[in-house]
């Protein structure tokens, strides 16, 4: 159990190394922090306006300071004002965050739905046509970014079939949901693209391992029927690399969503740090990336405690 | 007597042109219901392929029977060639006729499944039992098995065993089945001697309840030497000799049986100590140890320690120049930590150790037991051997040089060695090279931690041969640590017997062999296997090594010691520790 | 060296990848001596919006610029970016991840939890990040993949040189006195190259790919200095009229990214002593 106790421990220890890269990151922003906070409106304002401001914000104390009373906002659930939306920046990325963590998780299950089993076929097919053919398709997946799949499915779509997938709209989950998972699900396979090549390549080469294990060797002595060999007693060790490998690519599924969300121009959180980029938006960008790292490091905790629940050697513990 | 199996010519091979790759050219042999077959041989002999082939298990490892049959009795009493069956087929033949055992007991057991589930999963394929009547009969056969509190162990997983009782399970699986054949790979060589004779007695025992034949693959003539009714012995892909085993043993007919034979230690209980160099009193010891402890605190990331591991507690003993003085006991009884603290790779908890006045800078090296891993792969044997030397300040001359091709040659290696790579030699010739570079800053003491324990039976004689030589050529004392009898009573002075930790026994090689008085060293000795016992039988003993985890502050009561004879100590056993 | 570039040729998909990449840096350097068909910036004004012909293989884009010679220097640009930030990502790596290792304790716990810090971010967000603080550009995106990338090569050194450090031929070093930087640079880092090698090829691929998204954002490479990443941007409203524009910038980044997977993979083939040859 120490290896969950640690884990649980370090978390916070984390968070807090995360928070003060983002705090201070966006000190560094040349100009001073009126600027960074307020973003294009603060050329409007007179000299004494600015002073009061500093004070008000605290700008004028020690950037320690500055960092606790920040952070004890941010427990509060305080992330500042949008520049951009004139509204708290919480309430603007719980607005977006829908949209974006539906696209990753139905990206997440279209990669673990075709990787998991092209994997286990190709391994216990090695070396034979499929195999060779899945791999193939697996390293051109591999190669291919996000963008260039979001791209080439859009024009495939709009000139060979002369269909124009929804743009720019998006109907939450528990209102329509044949519709909204209908309108994400071209960005979802764009995202889960590359995710389901790795999901495939990861599959076949852990099952590899696998199946020239001892206990394989054992099972077969017993008389285990091959599909038994492959489902029974090869699989359950090597979902191992896959589980920790998803936990990693959820993260690059937010991240993706960044270019998935502006390619098919959806309103999701992705699109939302591009935005607060582009203008300035100080406040917004520190609040989305926090939030956004945030998340992906608990679902890597979710992942490392789901580790150990398929891993007795872990969850149980030497002798 | 029945036929139960016959192979005749069978040749096997492997990757792309199994014809051009050939692991077994050309074996054939019998055997009856109920009877035992030892195949005897070292790495790469095939004999594991042979007995892979028995239950097809080979085609999954990469290998092609090329040519020959395989006639097995099935229970049905209809005759199958293995060879040519079908998978589905022999999906049939294998657990249900034909069972099996392997060598590394730690591996062979799937880690996420439940010992029970594994055992119960053997029944529902052989006799089709499920729910409770599976979980009965598992109960059933590891009592069978001999495992204490079996109905909670059901519950096990596999990483929660030690490895002789993870072997146990591995056969209780084998018996679900009833087999007609159990074919065992060489089940005991990853395990300690004390547990190795325990898996040994339980074999005999089961054979004789079950009346099944058995196929014992070892490289070990002496450990068959006790169960098999005929022995094969392989070498190179052949059987170059085949009879029972009194014959085998005591007239062997082929060169290669009676190298292995006579060549390759076997352990003689004292017979066969070395009669050179008796120790001399009067001499100052080259290296005295005084009361060395070593400890490895457990659970201190977090909190305070919650005790440690007494992995060494309270360890004495001089060594005298030109001597070899051995350390002998199973795995965890702190014989090679004691090593690496004499060189400082292990903190002392407690303790001095005192080298003499030698005539070196650094009096005590070490060779390591795996010569695949205590050479660096990416340097020549130049650089390897020049390391030592350079560490110590000396400069890559023509004097080294000189130096390094001398040693070389007295280790038995050519000179063009020096611009090699590690992997380029056998495990033999690299355990050379290794002693070699011990050699290079020319100490008075080398510790040889197993360091023929990774090699093939026959290389062993040859290296042990070779530090015999080196020891009275350049007067060397030697602390070599081993856990097996045969080598250390072929190079061993004095003998020092550890358990737990702790000396238990101590003193002249051919005294502590041949008269062991301390109850761990008469166990010790009687399990170890030997040609000359081999008729004597052993009851299952089940005792169990006590756990060296020490709550903080612990000491061990001070040892008292009895002495027997001129050079000889036991340690007082107290009550407690007789049990 | 000169033996791995052999035994990579004679890897089937090695010797595709090396190719590519060979391609790859041939392309580069022509561009980078002026050697394309065409002035990649000169605007042909007559020429806009041509398919692809003899005289401008590739076409030409809005502005009637040769797509060929743009795309050679989108390859300069995006190698260049590429090797200077997986260099620099490799040698911080690993230095953190070889001292962390050997010294162990507590300088290993505080050198991986800063990199645990970078990693909580996804690699393509803390990139964002840095490029919202300094501004995009080229040096930009290449010292947003460096910071990216340094963490994950420290920890790809660090499990290594933690086992290495257990093994006999350290053990033995010390038995006979070796300096610590003669263990680390001949018993550690040396034995380190053969990963080392595999981890940077593949971290190539990436960082292509990462270069490639970020212009495509219009966050990396700032025009008019041409990048793919924005070619393949641009392209997006013209696919109905000149679908060339997209397919080969496409194509061109697929095939880079591609070139280094295959010989990376290839490498790790190679290096594998459990694919040499599965027997029992």
């Amino acid at each position: 159990m120490s290896y969950v106790v640690q884990r649980l421990l370090t978390f916070p220890l984390i968070l807090l190394g995360v928070s003060i890269l983002v705090f201070v990151s966006i000190r560094l922003v040349p100009g001073d922090a009126i600027t960074a906070m307020l973003g294009t409106e603060a050329g409007l304002l007179t000299p004494a306006q600015r002073a009061s401001l500093a004070s008000y914000f605290g700008i004028d104390q020690p950037i320690w300071s500055q960092y606790l009373r920040w952070l004890s906002g941010l427990v509060q659930g305080d992330l500042g004002i949008s520049s951009i939306y004139g509204k708290p920046v919480l309430t603007v990325i719980l607005e977006r965050f829908p949209l974006t963590l539906q696209l990753s998780l139905m990206a997440m299950v279209i990669a673990l739905g075709i990787g998991v089993p092209l994997g286990v076929l190709a391994a216990s097919r090695n070396e034979r046509p499929s195999d060779l053919i899945v791999r193939v398709l697996a390293m051109l997946g591999q190669s291919t970014p996000s963008f260039v799949v979001g791209v080439l499915i859009i024009y495939v779509l709009s000139v060979w079939f002369g269909f124009v997938p929804a743009m720019g709209t998006f109907t939450p989950l528990l209102t329509d949901p044949l519709a909204s998972i209908g309108q994400l699900i071209f960005p979802a396979i764009t995202l889960g693209f590359a995710f389901a090549a790795s999901v495939t390549r990861i599959a076949r080469s852990s099952m590899l391992d696998v199946l020239s294990d001892d206990y394989v060797r054992t099972a077969r002595a017993k008389g285990v029927t091959p599909r038994s060999v492959i489902w029974r007693h090869a699989l359950p060790n090597a979902l191992i690399p896959v589980v920790t490998l998803s936990g990693v690519e959820f993260g690059y599924l937010l991240g993706g969503a960044v270019i998935v969300e502006q390619i098919f121009a959806l309103p999701g959180l992705g699109r939302l740090v591009l935005d607060a980029i582009t203008q300035r938006d100080y406040a917004l960008v520190q609040g989305t990336v926090l939030f956004i790292a945030f998340n992906f490091l608990v679902v890597n905790l979710l992942v490392d405690l789901a580790y150990v629940a398929l891993d007795p050697r872990i969850r149980i513990g030497g002798r | 007597m029945t036929k139960l199996l016959s192979v005749r010519d069978l040749h096997v091979g492997f990757g792309r042109d199994p014809k051009a790759n050939e692991v077994v050219k050309g074996v054939s042999f019998d055997l009856e219901q109920g009877q035992t077959l030892g195949i005897v041989g070292e790495s790469g002999s095939g004999k594991s392929v042979t007995a892979l082939c028995i239950n097809r298990l080979v085609d999954f490892g990469g290998g092609r029977i090329t040519a020959g049959s395989i006639n097995l009795a099935r229970a049905d009493g209809s005759v199958l060639d293995v060879a040519q069956a079908d998978e589905k087929t022999l999906l049939g033949v294998r657990g249900r006729d034909v069972a099996m055992i392997f060598q590394e007991p730690m591996t062979s057991l799937n880690p996420v499944h439940t010992i029970g589930a594994q055992i119960a999963e053997a029944y529902r394929l052989s006799q089709g039992l499920t729910g409770a009547a599976a979980d009965r009969a598992s109960l059933d056969v590891l009592e069978r098995v001999r495992i204490a509190d079996a109905k909670s162990r059901l519950g096990y997983y596999p990483h929660q065993l030690s490895g002789g009782m993870r072997q146990r399970v591995m056969i209780a699986m084998a018996l679900a089945a009833s087999p007609r054949l159990l074919i065992a790979d060489e089940p005991t060589t990853a395990l300690d001697v004390t547990v190795q004779a325990q898996i040994m007695a339980l074999l005999a025992e089961l054979r004789a309840e079950t009346g099944m034949s058995m196929i014992f693959i070892t490289h070990d003539i002496g450990l068959v030497a006790g169960i098999a009714d005929n022995i094969m012995v392989m070498q190179n892909g052949l059987a170059v000799e085949q009879n029972t085993t009194g014959a085998v043993l005591d007239h062997p007919q082929h060169d290669y049986t009676r190298h292995l034979l006579r060549a390759v230690p076997h352990f003689t209980a004292g017979a066969a100590v070395r009669s050179d160099g008796s120790r001399a009193n009067t001499a100052e010891p080259i290296v005295r140890v005084d009361d060395l402890a070593v400890r490895f605190p457990i659970g201190k990331a977090w909190f305070a320690p919650r005790g440690a591991i007494h992995a060494v507690d309270g360890v004495s003993f001089d060594l005298m120049p030109g001597e070899t003085l051995a350390i002998v006991g199973e795995s965890g009884c702190g014989k090679s930590t004691t090593a690496r603290a004499l060189l400082g790779l292990n903190q002392r908890h407690r303790g001095t150790i005192t080298a003499g006045a030698g005539n070196s800078s650094h009096p005590v090296q070490m060779v390591f037991q795996d010569p695949f891993a205590s050479l660096n792969p990416r340097l020549t044997v130049e650089a390897l051997l020049a390391e030592p030397a350079i560490a110590n300040g000396r400069k890559r001359d023509a004097a080294l040089r000189e130096r390094m091709i001398f040693l070389l040659g007295r280790v038995g290696l050519p000179e063009e060695s020096l611009t090699r790579y590690p992997h380029q030699f056998s495990g033999g010739q690299r355990q050379r090279l290794c002693i070699a570079r011990a050699l290079m800053l020319n100490p008075d003491v080398v510790v040889l931690d197993e360091a023929v324990s990774a090699l093939d039976v026959s290389v062993q004689a040859k290296v042990l041969e070779l530090l015999v030589d080196l020891q009275r050529e350049f007067g060397l004392a030697y602390l070599f640590i081993s856990h097996d009898m045969a080598v250390v009573e072929r190079i061993a002075h004095r003998i020092a017997v550890m358990f737990a930790g702790q000396i238990v026994e101590m003193g002249e090689a051919r005294a502590v062999l041949s008269a062991p008085q301390h109850s761990y060293t008469k166990r010790l000795i009687a399990a170890v296997p030997a040609i000359e016992r081999r008729r004597q039988h052993f009851a299952v003993d089940m005792t169990q090594v006590p756990s060296l985890v020490r709550p903080p502050g612990y000491e061990p009561p001070p040892a008292r010691w009895q002495q027997i004879g001129g050079d000889h100590l036991v340690r007082e056993e107290t009550a407690h520790e007789q049990n | 060296m000169a033996k791995m570039l052999a035994a990579l040729f004679r890897h089937p998909s090695g010797r595709i990848g090396l190719v590519i990449i060979g391609l790859y840096l041939l392309a580069a350097i022509l561009a980078t001596l002026g050697l394309t068909p065409h002035d990649p910036l000169k605007l042909f004004a007559i020429d806009r919006l041509k398919p692809p012909s003899a005289t401008y293989w590739f076409g030409t884009d809005l502005l009637g610029r040769d797509a060929f010679s743009r795309l050679m220097l989108g390859i300069r640009q995006s190698m260049f970016i590429a090797f200077a930030s997986v260099a620099i990502a490799t040698i911080a790596g690993t230095i953190i991840g070889l001292l962390a290792a050997w010294w162990g304790g507590l300088w290993d716990g505080l050198f991986m939890r800063i990199m645990d810090v970078l990693l909580a971010f996804p690699a393509i967000l803390l990139a964002l990040l840095i490029i919202a603080v300094v501004g995009p550009g080229a040096m930009t995106s290449i010292a947003a993949i460096a910071i990216v990338y340094t963490p994950i090569f420290a920890r790809v050194v660090r499990g290594p040189a933690l086992s290495l450090k257990q093994r006999e031929f350290v053990d033995a070093a010390r038995t006979f006195g070796s300096s610590q930087t003669y263990v680390l640079t001949h018993h550690l880092l040396l034995n380190l190259v053969a990963p080392l090698a595999v981890q940077v090829t593949l971290a190539l691929a990436w960082a292509l790919l990462t270069e490639a998204g970020l212009s495509f954002l219009g966050l990396g490479t700032q025009p008019p200095t041409p990048s793919l990443g924005l070619m393949l941007a641009e392209s997006r409203n013209l696919m109905q009229h000149a679908p060339w524009l997209m397919i080969f910038p496409a194509l061109t980044i697929m095939l880079g990214i591609l070139g280094f997977n295959l010989t990376g993979d290839a490498l790790r083939d190679i290096l594998d002593p459990r694919t040499q040859g599965r027997q029992p």
